[in-house]
């Protein structure tokens, strides 16, 4: 393949061209079978980026697959209204820290980024890899507030809501959250049911699965006869979940395979679900693109409101504040248009003045067609 | 956004290896040699030498060696039938 991912452990070996093109084969003697393409959705934006960097994507189109990407980029699905709460704190108060992500930081709002709006003297903005430095952050600072900005999936949630455990253990009383948190299997119940787009199947995100195993998919192929496949992110692990879907689709008998066993247990991480469970209730949450979804958010306890941010600071998320913009982040989210269809993409919008989201993550769908499809000769 | 090898490169869901254990659950991770301080309280029990998938700071999945040898097995028979 492109050969750009030189880390190699000991299973690098099917990263090879002749595995590729022997599981590109397998794919092709099974839709050779069928009347038409078939429409499969990648829910994970660390798919979508594999598909493109390995060249992928073209090559499965000419087998009969077309790959549509879904909503699995969490800073993309986070609405604006919650960089704006963030934003109105760092400009009203002056002793805030805001630790977060780093692609957290640029994406852009009515009110500009978190990168580009000025803190008050006193408040700042400090761009973490763990939210475990964000703890570290609070000890050393007492006399600020610090603030863990996190927004994320099943992968990301269990540590973020770690650092609650710590925080209480060091009976940190200036330590609390704000966080965006998402969960999968609602979101793509909400896309099924919404029935604009005809899905024939989905590759399931390999990390998300790694914490909530299979069971949380069951649902998709009993009650709505779609089937599935968890796949991790090789080359190789991609096409051996396409080529399940498509054995799925001719047999009639769809199922949530599980094609990433080396890493993902069917009962995913008993230890991350449980710390989920004791600190986090479910919640209707509103997602970019996808709107409010019943049960498809997470949120801290009461029991452990001493670290919510929205109670510790009256902080008021308000849904449909946005002002209305030309980027078509939602449609792209919801796997309507390709990046491509969107008439910023490649002009107004690109990495170094994103226009919306999806141009901002590394998950995000107009990155990465930007940076792997030669957009850049757009002007 | 679990670990960035080179510069503009996107996360890469590699699996590192395990090089020290600290007494507070926490550990080094060694990817090509560059090394990462990661949370192992999500997955009691890893020990030197283990593969495990880094994300955000924590450890959230040890790589099965057997599982891995297993697909690799499923490839080679699939070449071996076109
Ligand atoms: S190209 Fe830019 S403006 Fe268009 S949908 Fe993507 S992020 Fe939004």
């Amino acid at each position: 393949m492109t050969g750009s991912v030189s880390h190699r452990t000991p299973f690098s070996d099917w990263r090879t061209r002749e595995t590729t093109e022997h599981l590109l084969r397998a794919i092709e003697a099974e839709t050779r079978h069928l009347p038409a393409a078939l429409k499969l959705m990648e829910v994970c934006g660390t798919h979508t980026m594999a598909l493109h960097r390995s060249g992928l994507k073209p090559r499965l189109r000419e087998a009969g697959i077309e790959l549509i990407s879904g909503p699995g980029c969490p800073v993309c699905i986070t609405p604006d209204y919650y960089h704006e709460a963030v934003i109105d704190l760092l400009t009203t108060r002056n002793d805030i820290i805001v630790c977060t992500f780093g692609d957290l930081t640029r994406v852009p709002t009515r009110k500009g980024s978190l990168q580009t709006v000025v803190p008050q003297p006193g408040s700042r903005l400090k761009i973490v890899y763990s939210p475990e430095e964000a703890v570290q952050e609070a000890r050393s600072q007492p006399d600020k507030q610090v603030i863990f900005f996190g927004a994320g999936f099943e992968t990301t949630i269990p540590g973020i809501t770690f650092t609650v455990k710590t925080a209480t253990e060091l009976n940190l009383k200036n330590y609390s959250l704000l966080t965006a948190f998402w969960l999968i299997p609602p979101a793509l119940k909400a896309i099924i049911e919404s029935g604009e787009l005809a899905i024939n199947g989905f590759i399931y995100p390999g990390h998300v699965s790694v914490i909530i195993g299979e069971k949380p998919y069951a649902f998709i192929a009993e009650k709505y006869h779609l089937p599935g496949a968890i796949s991790g992110f090789e080359p190789a692990d991609i096409l051996l979940g396409v080529l399940s879907v498509v054995r799925q689709i001719r047999s009639g008998k769809p199922l949530v395979a599980n094609e990433y066993q080396r890493v993902v247990k069917p009962q995913g991480n008993p230890q991350a679900l449980a710390l989920m469970e004791k600190y986090l209730s479910k919640t209707p949450a509103d997602w970019r693109g996808l709107g409010i979804i019943p049960d498809s958010g997470l949120k801290l306890k009461p029991d452990y409101s001493a670290f919510d941010a929205l109670k510790k600071f009256s902080l008021k998320l308000k849904p449909g504040q946005a002002g209305k913009t030309a980027c078509r982040c939602g449609e792209v989210l919801k796997g309507l248009i390709d990046p491509g269809n969107c008439p910023l993409f490649g002009r107004q919008c690109r990495p170094d003045s994103p226009q919306g989201p999806c141009m901002v993550s590394y998950e995000g769908a107009c990155l990465i067609e930007y940076k792997f499809s030669g957009a850049k000769d757009h002007d | 956004m679990l670990i960035f090898l080179k510069e503009d490169d996107m996360c890469l869901a590699v699996p590192g290896k395990v090089i020290s254990l600290n007494d507070n659950g926490t550990g080094q991770v060694d990817y090509l040699g560059s090394q990462v301080l990661a949370n192992f309280s999500l997955l009691p029990g890893l020990r030197i030498g283990d593969w495990v998938i880094v994300h955000a700071g924590f450890a959230i999945s040890r790589l099965d060696q057997k599982e891995a040898r297993r697909t690799l097995k499923l490839f080679q028979e699939l070449e071996k039938q076109s």
